[in-house]
């Protein structure tokens, strides 16, 4: 055995007293909470910056933004109606066409899939959210938007008779609320799809027996005893795709036609809250037109901030350790 | 374990507990303790406000191996880590009482945790190397937590190998000390664990059921050179495993529900216990 | 009501449906992706990265500007947001479940949904609006505050996973908390954590609305901090709405560079942190 040098016990005592790993701690613990500060800052900032910068158009235009229809920058008039009408009715179409293809691929990945295909459908699933914006509104002028004129939108009017109803009435240009809402049903889809499939999964496996157990076909197990256990988590996962919708730009301005007008039909032209923020904002004129902008920009900020909390709210309910 | 021991009516019952290498040490045993090394007054530690061990004083002699056993749950971990003031690195916590090593106090206004840790090692139940460093690096890892000591000027290589060859483990990996210390097998990477709170050279070491998650032959290789620590640093070592305790112990401490109930020369608390609750456990009667 | 055959025919007829649901979710990635190859294919070639942009009705040319401006815009990104996020992902994995930790989670996903534009929107009234002109500066904040939320998560997410028993062993052996977290907890989650970062810069790179009226855009070589820059997101949307095919040529062979990188990072993330859920690039 080596002689091992002891450490003398005076010095033992003496160290035993001083700390320096107390200043070390504290400066560790204000940089780190300072960066954990950044986070509410940064959304304070946001709403004081915009409700800031809108103001002046809410005190002079009053309700008028959201109520008028006629945008007219020369006059000093700034009714953003069609875009809000715009952002409401292509992201709700958004919703109805993605939400059941959404759940349907979440149930299929969470109990029907055989367990190679899961990873890769998934994946492929997932991956749709990691596609740029402008990417999809590149593909939709150049493939969505034909394809809808000159195949989808005479099948719709004429061979399904459609046309008679106000909602797919007008000509078939091409760039319409129809496109918006598809492309958006595209981009939402992989946020409900992800949420639904990890709240279909953590549904215990006793529910799912004793569906079976009484006597329950595969499919009325899920409608029964799966979904109605993961509703609010699925419901959250809606809404977040809401949100995403509501907040998308660049591939809805590409589709959209950007024509500010409130029409009822699909077919026709449209606009959003945000395709009108991207359109004017770097070519504003004058500081009114700039205020009513950045309005609009406060009204989005608002709705989609209240979509997301809610959205969540609905997914720390259910989701097993309180982050998706 | 059970039915290999036999309860007699007799009060006085002889375990079977095979005690080879204590034997050695016995007469060094049978002498009154040498200098104290730790020294427990009154200490009592809580999580919240339930006590997991209540007033225990014991004596804790230099350059000797005591053992602390007791059934599940009775505060051996809890007793091993107020020692070191790891009790209070969990939330919540709260020690009582006052534990002076080698006649320091560690607990007390501007008594520093950090420091006491620095002057104690301690290896947990599982191996724990850390898996981003090679071998060296992770022995050699003690000398950073005071980059201003005197220790950590000192020629890290001959460190490094003065640990290794005292945890018996030199030779194995004197070959692969910039590989990973993942690629070590589990007996190995609890060794390197001993070298690693060694290299310090701290003059106690605990160890907290240091082969529990071992299998038999490195069980045995750590066994063995706990029992040689021993000429050159004080070891406490708990354990849930009686045979051990008397294999490689020089003194052992009996814990039930937070209490110290007995503590002894080994071969006397194995062969004559003094308190009824002490045969009971070491004959199996509950534990 | 129902006979016990028809009951199986509709279940049957339903998990039918979740198939057909299935194909037709992964479709719209797989026509894209088809797409894309194509078209860009055709138009990208060396001189697509070494060119400046031709003048209009050329064919050829490039969008060197372009890609060189990504790359300081991200740069300027990273320095905003790792920093922060990391710091914050720190944070919220050592103080857990307290009240402050909580709402800072909460806020940090709130912040994660927020449109992009309002993110520039952000930045345009903190940086354009008093210096009156726009500038990279401008645009890499705005994509630096979109990064926060996301490395804060992710880094939590992969200190989550570092045993205590690691934490345990570094104290014991007198290292100070700071020093715990930093040189044995971040360190061992030191791979998901970079992973975690570059995921956030393949979800920035791609992003345009924030910099429609913060960096603007540049059609000419410019690397100048407090000028506007050119940006490969940019410069595809500007192209795509043009009326000249040759623009529209190579916002396809952008769009192909663009979505490359994005999916080469995506599937590289995927490989090295195995997420089990497999939730979203968020």
């Amino acid at each position: 055995m080596t002689a091992v040098p002891a450490e003398a016990v005076p010095s033992e005592r003496r160290r035993l007293k001083v700390d320096e790993a107390a200043i070390g701690d504290r400066i560790y613990e204000i940089v780190t909470t300072a960066c954990a500060l950044v986070i509410p800052a940064l959304v304070i900032a946001i709403a004081i910056a915009i409700f800031a910068g809108a103001w002046p158009a809410f005190s002079k235009l009053g309700l008028s933004i959201v109520t008028s229809s006629d945008w007219d920058v020369q006059a000093g008039r700034f009714g953003a109606a069609p875009a809000i009408f715009g952002t409401l009715v292509s992201s709700a179409l958004a919703l109805v066409i993605a939400t059941p293809l959404a759940i349907g691929v979440a149930v299929f990945l969470s109990e029907f899939s055989p367990t190679w295909l899961r990873q890769p459908i998934g994946f492929l699933v997932d991956l749709l959210a990691a596609v740029p914006s402008v990417v999809y509104g590149l593909w939709g002028i150049f493939v969505l938007v034909p394809m809808l004129r000159q195949h989808v939108m005479p099948f719709l009017r004429d061979r399904l008779h459609l046309g008679a109803t106000p909602f797919f009435s007008g000509p078939a240009y091409g760039p319409s609320m129809l496109a918006a809402g598809v492309i958006l049903a595209i981009m939402a889809l992989p946020y409900i799809s992800a949420v639904s499939r990890e709240v279909l999964m953590a549904v215990p496996r006793s529910q799912r027996e004793a569906a079976l157990a009484l006597g329950a076909t595969r499919w009325e197990m899920i409608r029964d005893a799966v979904i109605p256990y993961a509703k609010s988590g699925i419901i959250g996962g809606i809404m977040l795709g809401l949100g995403r919708a509501l907040g998308e730009t660049m591939a809805v301005t590409m589709v959209i036609g950007n024509r500010a007008e409130i029409s009822a039909s699909l077919f026709a032209p449209g606009y959003t809250m945000a395709s009108l923020i991207a359109n004017q904002f770097s070519e504003a004129t004058s500081d009114l037109h700039q205020s009513a902008l950045l309005a609009v920009g406060a009204i989005l900020f608002v709705i989609t901030l209240i979509v997301n909390a809610v959205a969540r709210w609905l997914v720390w309910q259910v989701s097993r350790d309180g982050a998706v | 374990m059970l039915q290999s021991i036999e309860v007699s009516p007799e009060p006085r019952v002889i375990p079977r507990v095979v005690v080879p290498r204590a034997a050695a040490a016995e007469s060094r045993v049978a002498t009154a303790p040498d200098k104290p090394c730790i020294i427990a007054t009154h200490l009592s530690a809580f999580f919240g406000d339930t006590p997991a061990i209540r007033d225990i004083s014991m004596v804790v002699p230099q350059s000797a191996v005591t053992a602390i056993i007791g059934p599940s749950g009775c505060g051996k971990s809890t007793l091993l880590r107020c020692i070191n003031r790891m009790h209070e690195t969990a939330p919540n916590t709260r020690v009582d009482g006052q534990v002076e090593i080698l006649g320091s106090a560690i607990y007390g206004d501007g008594t520093s945790p950090t420091a006491v840790r620095r002057h104690v090692g301690m290896v947990f139940q599982r191996p724990t190397p850390f898996p981003t460093m090679s071998v060296r690096t992770n022995v050699a890892a003690g000398l950073r937590a005071d980059p201003k000591s005197r220790l950590a000027r000192q020629n890290v290589d001959e460190i490094v190998e003065e640990a290794l060859r005292r945890a018996g483990l030199w030779e194995e990996v004197k070959d692969r000390l910039n590989e990973s210390a993942m690629t070590l097998s589990g007996g190995q990477q609890q060794r390197l664990c001993i070298a690693r709170a060694l290299a310090t050279r701290p003059r106690v070491i605990l160890l907290d059921e240091p082969t529990a998650s071992l299998d038999p032959l490195s069980t045995q290789k750590v066994e063995e050179l706990v029992y040689h620590l021993r000429e050159t640093v004080t070891v406490v070592i708990v354990t849930h495993n009686m045979q051990q305790a008397a294999r490689v112990s020089d003194r052992t401490a009996f814990l039930l529900a937070g209490e110290l109930i007995e503590l002894a020369p080994t071969n006397a608390l194995f062969t004559a216990p003094k308190d009824p609750r002490t045969e009971a456990y070491i004959t199996g009667r509950f534990g | 009501m129902k006979t016990r055959l028809a009951r199986h025919w509709m279940s049957g007829a339903m998990i039918g449906l979740t198939y057909l649901a299935a194909v037709l979710a992964t479709l719209p990635l797989l026509l894209i992706l088809a797409h894309l190859i194509r078209k860009g294919a055709a138009s990208l070639s060396v001189a697509f990265f070494t060119h400046m942009p031709g003048p209009v009705g050329e064919v050829g040319g490039g969008m060197a500007n372009a890609i060189v401006g990504t790359l300081i815009l991200i740069g300027i990104a990273c320095a905003i947001g790792l920093p922060i996020g990391i710091g914050a992902g720190i944070y919220l994995s050592e103080k857990r479940s307290m009240p402050f930790a909580q709402s800072v989670r909460f806020l940090s996903d709130v912040l994660n949904g927020l449109p992009s534009i309002v993110m520039g929107i952000f930045a345009w009234t903190l940086l354009v609006k008093p210096v009156g002109h726009f500038s990279a500066l401008a645009g890499g904040t705005a994509l630096g505050a979109m990064m926060i939320p996301l490395v804060t998560r992710t880094t939590e997410e992969m200190l989550k996973v570092v045993p205590i028993s690691l934490r345990e062993a570094a104290l014991a052996l007198g290292y100070p908390r700071w020093r715990t977290s930093l040189s044995v907890v971040v360190r061992t989650a030191l791979a998901g954590i970079a992973t975690g970062a570059l995921v956030a810069v393949a979800r920035i790179a791609g992003e345009t609305a924030p910099l429609l009226f913060t960096a603007l855009g540049n059609q000419f070589w410019s690397t100048a901090l407090r000028e506007p820059i050119a940006a490969l997101p940019l410069q595809i949307f500007a192209y795509a709405i043009s009326a000249y095919d040759e623009w529209h040529a190579q916002a396809w062979a952008g769009a192909l560079v663009l979505i490359s990188i994005v999916l080469v990072i995506s599937l590289a993330a995927r490989l090295v942190t195995r997420s089990k859920f497999g939730a979203p690039v968020d």
